[in-house]
């Protein structure tokens, strides 16, 4: 089991559990050891798997997923512990890894009980790397909910503001998705037989062999749609995300906006869409109209934002919107452009709040009224805010502009008037993402200090910067160099697209 | 009559012997021997159970087929018998307190009595030894929630918990004495379901079931037959609760499962899936609204096992060896997680003696290792993963939906939208221990020995036996080696 390198993404957050657990709540220095020690080999490990993949890949193997692996778990109902990896599941675990990397730095000198909140930050990374691993939709629920869970105490603890209000909306909001997604998976699982005669819950399986009757296929999309589309915070399920995020310490916001939502991307994508095509065909317009909503929405409500956490949580149901958007086109170049914008979005929603929560920090608010003219005071923490900013809005160069390119390129392709309709509507968010990101550059960096008090503030010391760094380093080389990404995802879609075209026949 | 029959009943006999041992021990023993009765009990106790989990069944049934000994009832003991040593470990520290020390003896009697007659629930296969098995598991009870001699509420809750017990006994009498009417003049309960057959529904039958749902549905706590619980769970002696809250309510569902599948499975779209429904949805819905709203930690675990009980019973709509095996590992999930829930309310009552779920607010900054338990509880009873309690709800479900029947689905998503009912008030006690801003109300103290070994045994089966599916594999096993069940399963479903 152990020589399969997927499973070490789980075991390596059991021993920092387990390694946390042995240190005592004061000793600082051998917990931030023995997170610093686990997140570096988890990011050393992604990139190794990386290497690997795209040498596989480069050699001509071109099966839908590699380093697959499954071993019987709860036999008398078919429950394995299946992993396996394709193009996209690779980079989205590089992405948790590096968010989880640039997390712990970011949350350097968290109180009080340190050994705590990382006993859960650590839980909740299994959560998500587990779920990135799995092709077997019971251990990928599992992994689900596992992530969703520590989010309570994380943000109900160590939060800020009105964090037991925002933290149990929250939990409960993602978990009633988890029971619509549960059911659905249920019908899935009954309504599909793999190549044994035995009812499966393999991803695999199910999308090759079985074919789940039309009727039920419409009911299941709804429900695992729906389900995980809370988690990507579609309109209008997504009301947990701002308070939730308002309130949550730094390194939750980071690896929520930035990893968490995707799993719900990634699960419209891969059990949604995948297993369920000819519903996918019939309804993608709902959910189409939905997404839409959320775009224009989200981007007009952080418009009005005078918090930095709320303007950033805002940003990410329209930029999460997005995502869901591109993948109801179902054509290969949108459904890049996803992929694409999940990993823009996650890299850059983490710099934000790691940023919001230095300057916060520092200043004791987040009220953008309140502050001014940071670029004097601190000018490391104001570039990479104006960084993070145009990578949100789009500049050529950084990651933004190549996800949101890429994601209308493909949306256009579909020529009827309803698609159309919906594709302008949302190229229309880029302007006012820009006009938001430049308000609050606008304030809060440049203008006059609004607070003498603020004029003694420091600029970010050694771990911030490394936190911050880390994610630039990525924004800008996938900015830069898009290419290797499709080279990794390029045979990601072909079962997908297969699989929807066979469906509309 | 052949005596040697008596042999085979190895699980009875091995609880009526420590019982022996227990009563001649309390009764001839000095002061001396007095001190060393609550270990002796216990590991005794402990002896007990490992012979049941190692014995085979004999899968032989005798007395005519009254009594069968196959390996699900097997299996359905031992994990009461788990349930019952925890809870004597964890009333271990309860029964040395001064007002119930000289009474000692007593406690591990009554509580071996009734889980005796629970044993004879489980394996009874005619409704007069099921009966018997039911009065003997019900009316010591009675006697033990009335254990605190010196406490109003403790001999208002016997009051309450004997008057109910024997009205429903009586109602479940009159439900036989219906079905009587139909099973052509026996009580057996193959005679039942072969006389029975494909009988129409009609307002005979209809009240029989009714009634009989009725009559059971009392010891499980079923909704509208619920109003007996908290009441009873706030007045007993909290180790008593915890018995109540889980032993006796696995027994009587795992009875239920079998007298509704073995008896009545024929008629089960004719006369019994659209009542269990209601009772269903009534009793998981009913008992979440109501735990929102208790302050008492007791009176909370009340209507948390009210609602949990009906998640039990949806392993009874799946009928068949997949819901027996889910339903088996469900009651033993909940034996532990609700067990350790009831380890940290009761040592923080024998400690402290608050009670009140406010009293719990900022209990981590004292005694972090017991809210830390607690956390882990409550997450297994909402059904969180990693922990046990997730995959005890969700093989039930999965059990449950296998039929493919659109009804099913919704029963799920109704029991589905429960959990995140469950979820928030369960939430609200850990919301409690590690959110809440005001000052510690429990100060620090020592637990006792066997309390944490109690407490470390249910932390162990929460975490472990989820991740590692020994135990459901082991119902599973039982379930399908039980040949009369599976027999009985077969005919109902085809």
């Amino acid at each position: 089991m152990f020589e399969n390198i997927l499973i070490w993404f789980v075991v390596i957050p059991v021993i920092m559990m387990a390694g946390l657990g042995l240190c005592r709540n004061s000793s600082m220095n051998a917990i931030r050891a023995v997170m610093v020690v686990c997140s570096t080999v988890l990011l050393g490990l992604s990139i190794w798997l990386c290497c690997d993949f795209l040498k596989l890949r480069a050699e001509g193997v071109d099966d839908e997923m590699l380093f697959t692996g499954s071993w019987m778990w709860y036999e008398p109902l078919n429950i394995h512990l299946a992993v396996g990896v394709d193009g996209i599941s690779v980079l989205m675990l590089m992405l948790s890894s590096v968010i989880v990397f640039a997390g712990t730095f970011a949350s350097w000198k968290i109180s009080p009980l340190p050994k705590n909140f990382f006993l859960w930050f650590a839980l909740l990374s299994t959560g998500v790397f587990g779920f990135f691993i799995s092709i077997d939709i019971f251990t990928m629920f599992m992994f689900y909910e596992v992530a969703l869970i520590p989010m309570y105490l994380l943000i109900g603890v160590w939060g800020t503001g009105r964090k037991e209000y925002s933290a149990m909306k929250l939990t409960l909001m993602l978990m009633g998705g988890s029971a619509f997604l549960m059911l659905g998976l249920l019908g899935i699982y009954w309504h599909s037989v793999g190549p044994d005669g035995q009812h499966t819950w393999n991803i695999l399986e199910i999308a090759n062999y079985a074919s789940i009757a039309p009727q039920w296929q419409y009911m299941l999309f709804c429900f695992t749609f729906v389900g995980f589309g809370v988690l990507g915070a579609m309109f209008p399920f997504h009301t947990w995300s701002p308070d939730g995020h308002a309130c949550a310490p730094t390194a939750v916001s980071m690896l929520h906006a930035g990893v968490l939502m995707k799993l719900g991307g990634y699960g419209c994508f891969r059990i949604a869409i995948y297993l369920l095509p000819q519903a996918a065909n019939e309804l993608a317009w709902i959910f189409i109209i939905l997404t839409g909503i959320s775009i224009v929405y989200g981007a007009f409500s952080a418009c009005v934002q005078t918090d930095l956490k709320y303007i950033n949580a805002y940003s990410s149901v329209s930029h999460c919107g997005m995502v869901l958007f591109a993948i109801l086109m179902l054509n290969t170049t949108a459904m890049t452009g996803a992929i694409l914008q999940m990993l823009s979005h996650g890299l850059m929603t983490a710099l934000f709040f790691a940023l919001i929560g230095m300057i916060y920090g520092r200043t004791h608010t987040r009220d953008i009224r309140q502050m001014g003219g940071l670029m004097k005071i601190m000018p490391y923490l104001g570039v990479c805010y104006m960084i993070a900013g145009f990578a949100s809005l789009g500049l050529p160069g950084l990651s933004g502009f190549v996800a949101e390119m890429t994601i209308f390129f493909g949306s256009f392709q579909d020529a009827d008037l309803f698609h159309r309709i919906f594709v302008i509507a949302a190229t229309c968010s880029i302007v006012i993402t820009a006009v938001y990101i430049l308000r609050v550059v606008g304030k809060l960096l440049l203008g006059p200090v609004q607070d003498e008090h603020h004029l003694a503030l420091t600029d970010a010391t050694w771990f911030e910067r490394l936190s911050t760094v880390t994610l630039i380093v990525c924004i800008a080389g996938i900015g830069c160099f898009p290419n290797w990404i499709n080279e990794a995802i390029q045979y990601s879609f072909g079962p997908i697209i297969d699989a929807i075209h066979l469906a509309a026949l | 009559m052949d005596y040697s029959q008596f042999g085979s009943m190895i699980p009875e006999l091995i609880v009526f012997g420590i019982f022996l041992v227990v009563f001649l021990f309390d009764t001839f023993s000095g002061e001396k021997g007095k001190k060393i009765l609550t270990p002796f009990a216990t590991i005794l106790f402990l002896l007990g159970t490992i012979a049941i989990w190692i014995i085979p069944a004999s899968g032989v049934e005798i007395f005519g087929g009254m009594y069968v000994n196959n390996t699900a009832t097997n299996a359905i003991k031992a994990i009461l018998n788990v349930g019952v040593f925890i809870v004597l470990l964890q009333s271990a520290e309860w029964v040395q307190s001064d007002e119930v020390a000289v009474r000692k003896g007593e406690f591990y009697e009554l509580l071996l009595v009734t889980l005796f007659g629970m044993y004879l629930m489980v394996s009874a296969r005619h409704f007069l030894l099921f009966i018997i098995g039911l009065e003997s598991a019900s009316l010591p009870l009675a006697a033990m929630v009335a254990f605190n001699k010196k406490h109003y509420e403790s001999h208002e809750a016997a009051i309450k918990y004997i008057m109910t017990a024997v009205f429903s006994s009586a109602i479940l009498l009159t439900g036989l004495s219906f079905v009587y009417a139909f099973s052509g003049g026996s009580l057996y309960f193959s005679d039942i379901a072969m006389n029975i057959g494909n009988a129409p529904t009609s307002g005979l039958l209809i009240a029989a079931l009714a009634f009989v749902i009725g009559g059971i549905g009392f010891k499980l706590s079923l909704v509208p037959f619920h109003l007996w619980t908290a009441d009873v769970y706030e007045g007993a002696p909290t180790a008593i609760t915890s018995y109540l809250s889980v032993v006796s309510k696995g027994a009587a569902a795992f009875a239920f499962f079998v007298i509704f599948v073995q008896c009545f499975g024929t008629v089960y779209s004719n006369a019994w899936e659209w009542m269990m429904y209601g009772v269903i949805i009534l009793t998981i819905t009913v008992g979440n609204l109501f735990a929102i709203r208790q302050k008492n930690m007791k009176r909370f675990m009340a209507f948390s096992s009210i609602s949990q009980a009906g998640y039990i019973m949806l392993g009874a709509m799946a009928a068949d060896g997949l819901g027996l095996a889910s339903m088996m590992f469900y009651i033993f999930v909940y034996v532990v997680s609700n067990l350790g829930a009831f380890a940290v309310i009761s040592t923080i009552e024998d400690h402290t003696g608050k009670l009140s779920m406010d009293d719990y607010n900022g209990l981590h900054k004292t005694n972090p290792w017991l809210s830390f338990a607690m956390t882990l509880a409550m997450f297994s009873l909402a059904g969180i993963p990693p922990f046990a309690g997730f995959f005890s709800k969700i093989l039930i479900f999965t059990s449950v939906t296998g039929s493919g029947s659109w009804a099913l689905y919704m029963l799920v998503l109704i029991a589905l939208i429960n959990t995140i009912i469950s979820l928030y008030y369960y939430l609200l006690v850990v919301k409690a221990m590690w959110i809440s801003p005001e000052e510690p109300q429990i100060q620090k103290f020592e637990s006792g020995k066997c309390q944490r070994v109690g407490l470390t045994l249910c932390i162990a089966g929460i975490v472990f036996f989820g991740l590692v599916p020994y135990i459901y594999q082991y119902c599973y096993d039982a379930v399908l080696n039980s040949q009369d069940l599976i027999n009985a399963i077969y005919v109902f479903l085809f």
